[in-house]
């Protein structure tokens, strides 16, 4: 068996280096065709009806004067007459016809009876109200040592109270498909983050054998953990197409569909009581806090408080789900931690403040609370001095007297990402090609750069000589892009895959060079004899000698054997510096410095555009994104891009990211990198603002009616 | 690299003088206004006004003329994606937000979501397609790549295309102009700081010239 454990940092001659993400061109020069840009021979464009009531049944539906509009081709009814509908944007209908326009003509013209119930409740935040409507429901207690007693011993108890509202993921390519169905075989071309996994989801919706659904995609236009499954709009868009015949039907979420019910993440909101001794040690923690994710509630781990200080050893933790009428919670990039770093940082903010203390010291003195007190002590110490703590930071609302408050802010982070598992198939043809074959997928992240760079490192060849094919069922089959894993799976499984070939190869070319195969190597595109330089072949002429068969070759990443080449856990640190106009609430984000501890770095580029992208969606979170429900009608209000906030290229000062790529973490091999950046910029930024303004904004986003208000509340 | 500034061969006839009677009553806000009107069938259509049935339309797109039989509420973006096959320009916010459906029409950037087929009649339309020679990318491709200003890269060509006609108008911009001027597209996976860098970058490479 080859050893696969990766070569050492000095030896490496394109892992670790900072390449070019290799489907690059083709993005850059619209060439790369997504999910909504497949049309196919005889393709027909489908529409969707949704309800636009949050709570009502369905008494009856009348689809008659649609059948008879110009172009339809077909109709499928998705919810049936007396079906209990519990959000807004609830699935009714879907319109085939020859295009996209008259799809939605045929949407208008189905007639649909609700009886509508008026008792709808969305005020997530209000648990009050939830509660005395029968709308939330109590998790339980969880009790860690006394912490009664503690909070007597404490010589600072400091209480506060935080919110962050629901995101949705605003994914720019919407979910939808295209498919084609004929009763018995399925071609799907979804947009999806699991390519391997999403055909046998589809085929139990359409219960058929999972070998019947042949699943292709090229490129995807961005998931955040909300495209795993085929999801009712890819079950029922099957079964319009298999009514029209088996035409491929397409069908794509428009924006508000989009955003109203393609997934979201949950609020959390929270009373914290955090009890202290002088010097800052934490000894007691509690807190009460409420979620929704939708109809279904939201739930939270009790582990995850207090975040990364969980083991203070003293705690309290209570927390109520919450059921609204409106779409439901997915996965959505580092599920619920960017939330619970919000509000466990901002509880330890506050408590510093309390105790006059500087916050980063605070921070410090009880990192022995956390899984890695020497990484966030050096990570603490290392975006301080990013950042310019020493010379920046004041005391708490101590800056200045003029209208524009400046303040710095931290904010902590920590995430698994141990790869999936995956399995590659190499074939080294005779004429020197080589082509690899994975059912995984890239989101953008850079999976199939380093998939090529891994390949090419391991054969001692170009990133050119190597073909790679992703985005299809029928190859080897990969984990789904969930939890950061991607990177681990597919990287240990190229190793494993390419060495594999490799040692076929060599046992095919060991005599021509009068040698024993473990006697050779692969470097710089020769086949050579180890320390003999003399006896070598080129790649090419190496694998002639293969005849007329190619070698074939595979090999396989397994989680629960990584084999030193991949690990789980990272820690990160982020640090914000903001100005906020006093007079008119603006926050302005000046600069954000990301520190990420990340294993083994295959690619430094697409490594630091996973931080520079997340640091933006934190910054988003912080200070722009928000779903906002309408109590009257129940309806989502901005679900568009005008009013629910994106921030601009303007809008995100500085980003400063440093990689934390010491010898003894490159040593733990290759950890994920989507999610953890993503978690820390929300606490970081709001801790800068109550650093800046002297009080508290207890919600996210921090927009200027919510910073003025705070500041009328200190005033007051 | 042609730009509709410079360029003779394909142009379009002047004026649309001609269809000015078959555009009447058909002129639309963009944005969000336009659209929802956009979505009405046309109940009591005055006499010479088009549609609401298919219309002969002629659009000259990169340099070459395309005829085609449309509804006149068929948006320049889905004319391209869906009739033309010119799926470069995406369809994100489809109300003028996001910018990922941007082309450049008589040589500014336009919102393609947010103007009418019918209206692009007469004028020269460049689209991301029309920006590469064969295989060789535009300046503002390459810098695009070599910034890593991309990830999933669905918005990536209407940024591409935005920043293209930013630096037809700033030929020698700092970072600060670019966020300036490049405030008009939207991107989800934050992919800003590599574009600060590729717009300043491809300015460059273009010599501080229009391209």
């Amino acid at each position: 068996m080859p050893d696969y454990k990766w070569p050492p940092k000095d030896q490496r001659r394109i892992i670790g280096k900072p390449v070019n993400r290799v489907d690059g061109p083709a993005k850059a020069s619209g060439r790369a065709k997504y999910s909504q840009d497949i049309k196919l021979p005889g393709m027909l464009y489908a529409a969707m009806l949704t309800c636009p009531h949050p709570h009502a049944k369905i008494t009856s539906i009348d689809t008659s004067e649609a059948e008879k509009s110009p172009g339809v081709k077909g109709i499928q009814i998705i919810s049936e007459p007396g079906t209990e509908i519990q959000w807004a944007g609830t699935e009714v209908a879907l319109v085939a016809a020859d295009t996209e326009e008259h799809a939605r003509d045929g949407v208008r013209k189905i007639k649909v009876k609700y009886e509508v119930f008026n008792d709808h409740f969305v005020k997530e935040d209000d648990l009050a109200a939830a509660q005395k409507l029968g709308r939330a429901k109590p998790s339980g207690e969880a009790v860690t040592g006394d912490p009664d007693q503690a909070f007597k011993e404490a010589d600072v108890i400091s209480e506060g109270e935080y919110g962050i509202p629901v995101l949705t993921h605003c994914c720019h390519e919407s979910h939808g498909q295209v498919i084609a169905f004929d009763g018995e075989k399925v071609e799907y071309r979804p947009s999806t983050q699991n390519v391997s996994g999403i055909g046998g989801d589809l085929a139990k919706g359409l219960e058929i054998p999972a070998a019947n659904v042949h699943v292709h995609q090229d490129h995807m236009g961005g998931g955040f953990g909300s495209k795993f499954a085929s999801d009712r709009w890819g079950v029922e868009t099957a079964k319009l197409s298999k009514k029209v015949g088996g035409k491929p039907v397409r069908y794509h979420h428009d924006r508000r569909t989009e955003l109203e019910i393609a997934g979201c993440r949950p609020a959390i909101y929270g009373r914290f009581k955090v009890g202290a001794k002088k010097d800052g040690t934490i000894i007691a923690w509690e807190s009460k806090t409420w979620a929704t994710g939708g109809f279904g509630g939201g739930g939270l781990n009790a582990n995850l408080l207090p975040y990364v200080f969980r083991n203070v050893p003293n705690r309290r933790f209570n927390h109520t789900a919450v059921s609204i009428n409106a779409g439901g919670a997915r996965a959505w990039r580092a599920p619920n931690h960017p939330q619970v770093s919000f509000l466990t940082c901002a509880a330890i903010e506050d408590l510093a403040a309390k105790l006059k203390m500087d916050p980063l010291e605070v921070f410090i003195k009880n990192v022995q609370y956390t899984q890695r007190p020497e990484v966030y002590k050096a990570q603490l110490e290392k975006a301080a001095e990013m950042i310019g703590w020493k010379s920046k930071w004041h005391p708490r609302g101590q800056s200045g007297r003029g209208p524009v408050k400046t303040g710095l802010g931290i904010g902590v982070g920590t995430w698994g990402g141990m790869g999936h598992n995956a399995t590659e198939r190499v074939k080294i043809h005779p004429d020197g090609s080589v082509v690899l074959e994975i059912g995984s997928q890239d989101l953008g992240t850079g999976t199939r750069t380093i998939i090529v760079q891994t390949a090419a490192e391991s054969l001692g060849l170009e990133m050119k000589d190597i073909t790679l094919k992703i985005g299809d069922n029928r190859y080897p089959q990969a984990g789904a892009s969930g939890g950061s894993t991607t990177v681990g799976g597919t990287s240990a499984a190229t190793r494993k895959a390419t060495l594999n070939a490799l040692e076929k190869l060599f046992e095919a070319v060991a005599p021509s060079l009068g040698a024993q195969p473990d006697q050779l190597v692969a470097k710089d595109g020769k086949i050579m004899v180890k320390g003999d330089s003399s006896k070598s072949l080129t790649w090419k002429a190496a694998c002639a000698k293969l005849g007329v068969t190619p070698i074939e070759a595979t090999g396989s990443n397994n989680r629960r054997s990584p084999g030193g080449l991949i690990d789980s856990g990272v820690g990160g640190v982020q640090m914000a510096e903001v100005a906020v106009d006093a007079e008119t609430g603006v926050v302005t984000l000046k600069k954000l410095v990301v520190v990420q501890d990340c294993g083994m770095i295959i690619n430094p580029k697409t490594a630091a555009s996973q931080c520079y992208g997340a640091a933006i969606m934190a910054i988003c979170g912080a200070l722009f994104e928000e779903r906002i429900m309408d109590a009257a009608t129940g309806r989502f209000l901005n679900a568009d891009l005008e009013f629910y906030k994106l921030a601009g290229i303007k809008d995100i000062g500085k980003i400063e990211v440093h990689l934390d790529m010491a010898p003894e973490h490159d040593a733990r091999g290759v950890v994920g990198l989507g999610e953890p950046p993503v978690i820390p910029g929300i606490a970081a930024i709001s801790n800068a603002v109550a650093n800046a303004i002297g009080v508290r904004v207890p919600r996210v986003p921090l927009t200027p009616d919510r910073v003025l208000a705070a500041l009328e509340r200190r005033r007051a | 690299m042609r730009s509709p500034k410079d360029s003779q061969v394909g142009k379009p006839p002047e004026s649309g003088v001609s269809r000015r009677g078959f555009l009447q009553g058909v002129s639309l806000g963009g944005g969000a206004l336009g659209a929802v009107v956009l979505e009405r069938p046309a109940e009591a259509a005055p006499a010479g006004v088009a549609g609401p049935g298919e219309v002969e339309v002629s659009l000259w797109i990169n340099g070459k003329e395309h005829k085609l039989k449309i509804e006149p509420r068929v948006t320049l973006l889905d004319a391209l994606r869906d009739r033309l096959g010119l799926t470069g320009a995406k369809r994100v916010c489809d109300r003028g937000t996001c910018g990922a459906c941007t082309v450049l029409v008589e040589g500014k950037a336009v919102y393609a979501c947010s103007m009418l087929a019918i209206d692009a009649q007469g004028k020269n339309i460049q689209t991301i397609e029309g920006m590469t020679r064969g295989s060789e990318l535009h300046p503002v491709m390459k810098a695009f790549v070599n910034n890593d200003a991309q990830q999933c890269g669905f918005c990536t060509p209407g940024f591409v295309v935005a920043a293209k006609a930013f630096i037809d108008e700033h030929p020698n911009p700092s970072e600060e102009d670019v966020m300036d001027g490049l405030g008009g597209n939207l991107c989800r996976c934050g992919t800003y700081m590599g574009i600060r860098k590729a717009v300043v970058e491809a300015a460059r490479a273009m010599g501080g010239k229009n391209a």
